[in-house]
This record gives C-alpha cells, structure tokens and sequence, in this order.
C-alpha cells in the first residue's frame, strides 16, 4: 500500500500500536528524550535533569500507573470510583508487611522487591474482587458514594491498626526501591544511591526515575493491549450501554468485577510504588483528596484513553510546581518591576502584612491564597474547566492539533 | 463546655444512658438529616449528584460566623431589640446569603452541564467543592470561630436525661423546616419542582421554568446545609465553632442519603436519623478501646453497605428503568 498511509486493509493493521510513521517517529523521540533526561544533553530541557524536578517526574510516572487503572474501571468499563485511594492504600500496606524489615517494632518479613511490588498489587486485586459484588450490585451514582465510603472506611482501619501502619499522624517507613533476590546484606542493585552504570555516573534520583519510567511504561504497554482485546471491547460495551451488552453475550457481572480486580491491580502496585517512594507515609494520606486526584487527572487528560492518563499524571503532578514558580515571579515581579507589569502583579500578590492581594506568600500572614490553597483551587477550576469546555481532556485538544496538522495545508 | 462535657459524661454513666443516646443520636441525626434533605432536592429536581455538599454546609456555617459575630448585620442596626433577636437577624440574613451563594454557584458552573452525563456533573461538583471549600477554609483561618449562639451551653437535666438547650432548639427548627418542605412541595413552585423532577423535558414543555426550578432547589440546598453547618457547630457538638474541618460533615451525611434512596424525601429524613442514632450509640456502646479512635465517623457508611446489600436503592428509592 506505498503511498496510501492511512488505508488499512485489515483489523489488526487498523489496531496496530504504531500504525503510522509519525507515531513511530514520536514515541522513539519521546524515549530518547526520557533516557537522556538525567544527563542534561538536551538544550532547553535541562531544568528537567535536576534532582527536584526528576522527583516530580518521577512521581509521574506512579501517578500515570494508578491513572491508567481508574481508567480502565471509569474510561473503559464506565464505572465511577472513588475508592482508588482506599486500594492504593491496601497496596502500600501489603508491600510494608512483605518488604518492612523483621526486627523492627512493626509487621514486616523483610522479602525483596520481587515479591512485595506484585504482591501489593495482587493483593489489591482480590481486595477489589472481594469488594466488587458490593459494588456491582450498585448502579451509577449509587457506585460513586459505595466507594466513597470505601475511602472512609479504609482511613479508619488504616489509622487504628498500628502495629501495621505505625498509627495515625506518626507512619512508618517503607521498604526502598532496591533489588535483592533474597534478603543479603547488600542490595544486587539499589535504585536510591549515586552509582556508575555502563561507565556514566548516574544520580540516586535518576536511577529511582529509570526504575519508574521502566514500570511505567511496561503498564501503559499492557494497558493499551488490553483496550485492543476482548476484554477491553467488553468493557467499553458496558460502558456503552450495559443492557446491550448483556444481550451481546457480554457477562456483566464478570466483566465489571475484572474491571475492578485490574483497576485494583494497578492501583495497588502505584500505592506500594508511592510509598515507597515518599520513604515515609502516614496513614492519613490515603485519603479523599487522592482519589479525587486520580479522576482529575483522567478527566484532564482524556477519559478512556490511555495516552490521556498518562497526560493527565504530568499535568496534574506538574501543575504545584509551575503555579510555584509563576507566583514567585509574579511576586518578584510586583516587589521590583515597575510600569504596569509591575502594577499588574501587585494587584493578585500580597506584598506585605497590610497589603492585599489575590495570592499571599507568606502562609498565615494576612489576606490572600497561600500557593497550597491557590494550587488547590486551580485543580477545582481545571477539573470543572476541562468538563465543561474541553470532555475529551488534553486527549482531545492533542486530536484536533493532529487532525489539523494531517490535512494542512488543505484544512477545509 | 468542659463542665457541660462532665455533667454529659456523668449522665450516661450512671442515669439512663440509653435515653441520652437517643437524645444526642436524634440531634445529631437532625443535622443529617437537614444535609440528606438539602441533598435529596437538588438531586430530585437537577439530577445532579452534588459532591460540593460539604463545601456549601462550611460556606454557610461561615458565613453565620461572619454575619453574626464579624459583621453583626443587620444586628447591628437594630439596637432596640433584645440581643437574641439581633443574632437571629444576623443568622437570618447569613441563611440568606447562603442560599444566593447556592444559586450562583449553580448557575456559573453546573448551568452549562445540563443534558451531559450525570457522572460528568457529578465530578464537576466534585471540582466546586475544592474550590469553595478553599477559599472559605483561607477566610475561616486556622483557629476555630465560635458563632456566638445566644443559649450558649445551658442544658436542661430532667433527671433522667439531660438535653441541652441547642439541642431542643434545633430539633424544634429541623421539625418546622420538615413541615414547611413538605408544605412547599405543594406550592405551585413545589409542583413545578416536581414536574422536573419527574422529567426535565416535558416539566419545559408544560410552561415549567426549569431554570428557576433549578436556582430554586439550589438555594433550598444551600440554605438547609447552612442550617445544618449552624447545628453542627455549637454545644454539644462542636462548640468551638466553625473550623476547617466543619464542612466534612457532609461526607457523613452521605450515607443517609443512600440508606433512604437518593430520590426519595422522606428517605432523606429517616436516613439521617438512622445514620445518627447509629452513630451516637456506637459512641455509647462500643468503647474506644475496643474499636479505636474515629469509629463513629464510618458507622454510616457500614449501615450503608449493610442496607444496599438488602436494597440495592436504598429504603425508599426508585429502581432505576433499564431500557435498551
């Protein structure tokens, strides 16, 4: 088919992965992009290799795992969780009790990565699974509050079983990203300090970030398979219209309660990553808020694509620390500009304990929005935003650029 | 409030704890209950699932504080009248201003949603929460803002049970709000509210103006979360007052909206005092050291579970149609 790209002439080329050259072109820059990163080669991504910023870019890289398993269970098979954290939670839990150590005052046998990583997933899964006729009986709206109370219900188990968690507001440690095949004294690789790899001197974060970035990608690839396969179809028929899906031959109840079973899974394995990220985690962070973040960010980038989730992690992980530094220099900016620029910013920043203003940045010390709270009412408008004017997300906007860009310059 | 605390204590020690219970389970349950309703009526009549419940009940409970003790309007004005009827005023005219907040919020942000998918909308109300609750969380400020109620920490002891004087006033006003909802729905507004909810489309095509049905059911909400966030913050349940975790009442109340059915009015109520009862005799019955630290706090959400195993839309919901 030389010269007829986009004519497909079978199923599995219709569905193919990298079924046009600019897809392939993309994601191998994309690659090399991430690979280099740590090594600060690229002119103008450099910020992007200091430690701060390969934290936050780490931190994507778990988010955008939990996010493509809500969007399994929300994107694909249509049903609204808010009971994400609660299973992220379960996940961290049990890879603190396989991966804690053994001699310490809390539960902890003390295993190697390989085991406690798919365990807290697994173990996730079937938490979900065992939850799931619950929640499947339920329809809807009704689901959107069952598993808000999943939430509340695990805040208190976690904060009450303290010989597990460490308690409330105290925590505990979690196990480090290090690979042991069983419990030696020296870790076969350790992802958390400097080291030199293939004669390149590689960062603790870089090498935390690499780990990250390898999980990541290993669960979008599998992701995107299954959208491609039965299953995946059968969720998006639910999602669709469930009674006619049934009448297609479609198990529901069976379906919906897989779609819960890997939604789990995902989200399991991204809670142990998480905390074992943050090191130390108390029970409390398992909250509401998580979730509501991890449908911001499928909202945000796409509901029910993967490409989506995975826009949606950067953009919502990134967004504090761009709305930081835009308030610093809005800040310096209103101390020092002068003309209307200067003016402009004194207006949305409080300078001084009297002065008033938009946005404070001194905490606690006169009117305004801290940068947390300004941060925390831009996630609320970006969701609503993103709802009303934009369903489809970052996803979509990303759409019409490409659709655009594929008949330029005949776009009419 | 120390010494209320005490004379409370002493009561269910050794009086009869059981009456106390169900006296601190059916004020409390009050307050779910005017939460649930506020819920159940913008649901009914905008078939929208309002997350932002919450955000709405501290709003409002704010909003009393900054009428009531910041502002003292119109209180202030009124100078010839007894002092309690000034704070009613200012509370009065805080409820007000509640409701308007309500109405504007559903006008700016869910207006524009109609006819999308009711999970769409409900994650937008999801968004107004954070946005509302925030910005009234940087008014309130860290420390708590007493709201300055003019029966204080009176109680009466009848021997047998004690029952604070908030208590019987917000049991009296939670009645009389009950009665006048209901009276309402029989209004010509009420009937119109109905229709809608009934079916949005064809409420229109009678000549119902589903938009001011819409503004209305919101300032109903707000007005009833704001009660409710008044209740929730004087003895003996919180006397401190307002702070920032006030508005999280709401997620409370949820489950009382689920026991009764989302749809359903009277649900709404029985549901709320369900959820309360339950809550004030765990609090009662179930020990600290037995079951931990905050277990009240998801008592309503296992009742939940437990009624939607047996009902699958609550007590007094509406099965959902399922057509192809």
């Amino acid at each position: 088919m030389k010269g007829r790209p986009l004519l497909y002439t079978s199923y599995e080329a219709d569905q193919g992965l990298l079924n046009t050259t600019s897809k392939k072109v993309m994601l191998g820059l994309f690659l090399l992009v991430l690979v280099t990163i740590p090594f600060q080669v690229i002119p103008g991504l450099q910020f992007l290799g200091q430690a701060d910023w390969l934290r936050l870019l780490s931190t994507t890289a778990i988010f955008a795992i939990g996010a493509l398993g809500l969007n399994i269970l929300t994107g694909l098979a249509g049903q609204v969780s808010l009971g994400h954290a609660f299973f992220m939670g379960v996940g961290a839990y049990t890879a603190v009790w396989l991966g804690g150590p053994e001699d310490g005052p809390l539960l902890g046998l003390g295993l190697p990565i390989w085991i406690w990583l798919p365990a807290a997933g697994i173990v996730a899964a079937l938490i979900g699974v065992a939850v799931g006729p619950t929640a499947v009986r339920v329809r809807g709206l009704y689901l959107a509050i069952v598993t808000l109370g999943l939430v509340f219900i695990g805040d208190y188990l976690f904060r009450n079983w303290a010989s597990l968690t460490g308690g409330a507001q105290v925590g505990r440690d979690f196990p480090p990203l290090e690979f042991r095949w069983w419990k030696e004294e020296v870790p076969v690789i350790d992802f958390t300090t400097p080291s030199t790899w293939f004669g390149l001197e590689v960062s603790g974060i870089a090498k935390t970030f690499f780990l990250l970035a390898l999980l990541a990608g290993v669960y979008t690839l599998l992701a995107k398979n299954l959208q491609r396969t039965r299953v995946g179809r059968a969720f998006m028929s639910i999602r669709d219209r469930d009674i006619a899906a049934e009448i297609m031959g479609v198990n529901e109840f069976a379906y919906k309660l897989l779609a819960f079973g890997i939604s789990s899974f995902y989200a399991g394995i991204a809670g142990a990553l998480l905390a074992s990220f943050l090191t130390r985690v108390i029970p409390e962070q398992w909250n509401l808020f998580l979730s509501v973040q991890f449908i911001a960010i499928i909202l945000i980038g796409g509901a029910g694509t993967v490409t989506g989730a995975l826009l949606g992690s950067a953009f919502v992980v990134l967004l504090p620390r761009i709305v930081q530094n835009f308030t610093l220099w809005l800040q310096s900016l209103a101390l020092e500009g002068e003309g209307l620029l200067g003016a402009i910013a004194n207006v949305f920043i409080a300078t001084s304990q009297t002065d008033f203003g938009l946005i404070n940045t001194m905490a606690g010390v006169g009117p305004g929005l801290s940068v947390a709270q300004l941060n925390l009412v831009l996630y609320g408008l970006l969701i609503i935003g993103f709802l009303i004017f934009e369903p489809l997300g970052l996803f979509g906007i990303w759409l019409r650029i490409r659709n655009y860009w594929k008949g330029w310059p005949f776009t009419y | 409030m120390i010494t209320g605390l005490v004379v409370l204590a002493q009561a269910t020690a050794d009086g009869n704890a059981f009456a106390q219970m169900l006296v601190g389970g059916i004020s409390f349950g009050a307050i779910y209950a005017l939460l649930a309703m506020g819920f159940v009526i913008i649901f009914k009549a905008t078939s929208v699932i309002n997350f932002a419940h919450g955000a709405l009940t501290g709003l409002g409970a704010f909003l009393v504080v900054a009428f009531a003790t910041v502002l003292d309007f119109p209180g202030r004005f009124l100078t010839s009248f007894p002092e309690w009827a000034q704070w009613t005023a200012n509370v009065l005219t805080a409820f007000a201003v509640a409701a308007l907040f309500g109405v504007l919020i559903e006008r700016v942000f869910l207006r524009p949603m109609v006819g999308e998918a009711l999970f769409a909308v409900a994650i937008v109300t999801l968004g107004i929460d954070i946005v509302v609750r925030t910005i009234t969380n940087d008014f309130i400020g860290t420390q708590p803002r007493p709201v300055g109620a003019p029966w204080g920490l009176n109680v009466i002891d009848l021997g047998w049970v004690i029952i604070a004087w908030s208590e019987v006033i917000q049991i009296v006003v939670t009645v009389v709000l009950l009665v006048a909802i209901a009276m309402f729905l029989r209004t010509r507004t009420g009937v119109a509210m109905r229709a809608t909810a009934f079916d949005q489309e064809t409420a229109r095509a009678q000549g119902v103006n589903v938009g001011r049905v819409f503004s209305v059911a919101w300032a109903i909400g707000a007005f009833l979360a704001a009660v409710a966030g008044l209740f929730y913050s004087v003895f003996p349940r919180r006397a401190t007052g307002v702070d920032q975790a006030t508005a999280f009442i709401a997620f409370r109340a949820f489950p009382a909206v689920i026991i009764g059915g989302l749809d359903s009015i009277p649900g709404a109520v029985v549901g709320g005092f369900a959820v309360g009862i339950a809550e004030s005799a765990a609090n009662t019955y179930l020990g600290f050291e037995f079951l931990g630290n905050g277990f009240p706090g998801i008592v309503g959400y296992l009742l939940m579970m437990v009624v939607l195993l047996i009902r699958p839309y609550g007590l007094f919901g509406t099965p959902e149609i399922r057509r192809v």
